[in-house]
């Protein structure tokens, strides 16, 4: 089971920064839609640091423990330095080799903050 | 029961194979690959235009491939047209009926179709401004015969239906299918995607009495790269080539030309000889087997599999498509709870057993059933039941790790 490391199976199970935040001042959703993954995400920006970030979203394993660690990293840092990840970060957090397939679940969360730090409500 | 996995060289490779997903494409035998590297060594000329003995006899046998296809279905060689597979044939009819169609006339598809039973009907229709009929099916998976007939209307001009569905596993009642919408609109083009049948059931075109009938080389043990399009001669002869170019022309004017007759008008540049001298092999396999042998084999392994995921799993397993499994074929879609199907794929590929997981380009069903996506298991003559045993001690053991 090497892939499927306990970290995400905690993440998957135990996702940190899960549900909707009151107030964002960020927002985005996107679909993968080769396997049907959702994310919701919520962030709330100030003063060019994201204060806080919250997502909901129904997926594989994969796809939603990336945006619970990524959530989870990203959080009280610079919207700069979120802007400038790259999948390969993502890779890094998610600490596994994955197939060009399932990358595709695990930088939907990578896309969803980009797209939603573009979406200013 | 013989087991067939000796004749199967991957499984010399892969000892621990466990391939349960034959319904994406099924396994190669040996004599198979030896008949694709046959050609490549011994007579690899182009086809149809070499006037030396090497071209002849790569002629010879892809023409022989022609006639062993139209005797397996019952049909005439002129009326085979190979093609890149399932999808370019039924694109081929997509384009070659367009003259057909005008505003106001309809097309009827069930919501079961493959993408490539779907989407080519689904344009056509845009293109000719017709409207695109979708036939639901019941909660068992089948087609209501009342549902027919009254969709079918003396407008619909086309009714594209598959033969064995990819996700559910129904086999439809073609026959009757064909003879009810041919009652109801005796000008009415029937197509068969016969893509997950051909494999499986023995399939009689003039006792199906469809127009049109479309499948894969590479899902009954041929090469990839070989499709099939079957086709009523009177309706060839009259459809306007797919594609232009060489071996299609009998005279290439300046202003316009005068086109071949069935098949080669819609055969234009050079083909997949290697892969359609190969398809002889695959036909000659299936042939050998028996379409009675295969059927008992494959009875035999999907009853196995789905008591004994219902044993294992419970309430927890969902398995999707009607219960009574003599009404099935060559595929089970399931789902588990809390699981989600590509963890399950992936993780069972781990393991070195091969299922598919996603939507199996049926997102329009997939959609109505309001499933993300789903897992799928798939059988063969290769496949045993040790096979589903370790399949199911895996997906029990996933299970197991998902509710830590």
């Amino acid at each position: 089971m090497s892939i499927y490391q306990e970290q995400i199976l905690d993440h998957f199970h135990n996702p940190r920064h899960y549900g909707i935040l009151d107030h964002p001042t960020h927002q985005s959703d996107t679909k993968n839609i080769s396997c049907g993954d959702a994310l919701h995400m919520d962030i709330i920006v100030k003063d060019g640091i994201i204060r806080d970030i919250g997502f909901y979203g129904n997926g594989c394993a994969i796809s939603q423990a990336s945006a619970s660690l990524l959530a989870e990293y990203i959080c009280h840092k610079p919207v700069a330095e979120a802007k400038a990840l790259k999948k390969g970060d993502v890779e890094k957090l998610i600490g596994i080799d994955l197939s060009p397939n399932r990358l595709k679940c695990a930088i939907l969360s990578l896309e969803t903050l980009h797209k939603a730090l573009n979406n200013i409500l | 029961m013989k087991l067939t996995k000796q004749d199967f060289p991957i499984f010399a490779h892969h000892p621990d194979l466990v391939y349960l997903d034959s319904a994406a494409t099924s396994l190669k035998p040996a004599s198979v690959i030896a008949k694709n590297v046959e050609y490549y060594e011994q007579y690899s000329a182009n086809i149809a235009r070499g006037l030396y003995s090497l071209s002849e006899q790569a002629t010879t046998e892809y023409e022989k491939t022609r006639e062993m296809t139209a005797e397996l279905i019952n049909a005439k060689p002129e009326e085979i047209i190979f093609t890149r597979g399932t999808t370019e044939s039924i694109n081929l009819l997509s384009y070659s009926l367009e003259s057909r169609l005008k505003e106001g006339d309809e097309i009827l598809v069930t919501i079961a179709e493959h993408h490539s039973n779907f989407l080519p009907w689904q344009a056509l229709a845009l293109r000719t401004k017709a409207t695109l009929k979708i036939l639901e099916l019941d909660a068992d998976g089948q087609v209501n015969f009342e549902d027919i007939k009254r969709l079918i209307t003396p407008r619909t001009k086309i009714f594209a239906l598959t033969f064995v569905s990819n996700v559910l596993g129904t086999i439809h009642p073609v026959k009757d299918i064909i003879s009810t919408a041919k009652a109801i609109n005796p000008e009415i083009l029937t197509i068969i995607d016969a893509a997950q049948a051909i494999a499986h059931l023995p399939i009689d075109v003039q006792n199906l009495n469809c127009d049109f009938l479309a499948f894969s080389s590479h899902k009954m043990f041929g090469p990839t790269g070989v499709g099939v399009l079957y086709g009523k001669l009177t309706l060839l002869e009259a459809m306007t080539p797919f594609q232009y170019g060489g071996e299609m022309v009998l005279e290439a004017k300046r202003k316009n030309s005068v086109f071949k007759n069935s098949p080669h008008k819609f055969e234009a540049g050079t083909p997949d000889i290697a892969g359609v001298i190969a398809f002889q092999e695959a036909i000659k396999y299936l042939q050998t087997l028996g379409y009675g042998t295969i059927r008992t084999h494959e009875l035999d392994i999907l009853n196995y599999a789905s008591d004994k995921l219902q044993e294992a799993f419970g309430d927890a397993i969902t398995l999707f498509g009607t219960k009574d499994i003599s009404k099935r074929s060559g595929v089970i879609a399931f789902s588990l709870a809390g699981i989600h199907p590509h963890d399950i794929a992936q993780m069972l590929g781990e393991q070195n057993i091969c299922i598919r997981a996603g939507q199996h380009c049926t997102t329009p069903l997939h959609d109505t059933l309001g499933l993300p996506a789903t897992a799928r298991l798939s059988v063969s003559m290769y496949t045993d039941r040790k096979d589903i045993a370790k399949f199911i001690e895996e997906l029990k053991k996933i299970q197991g790790l998902f509710e830590k």
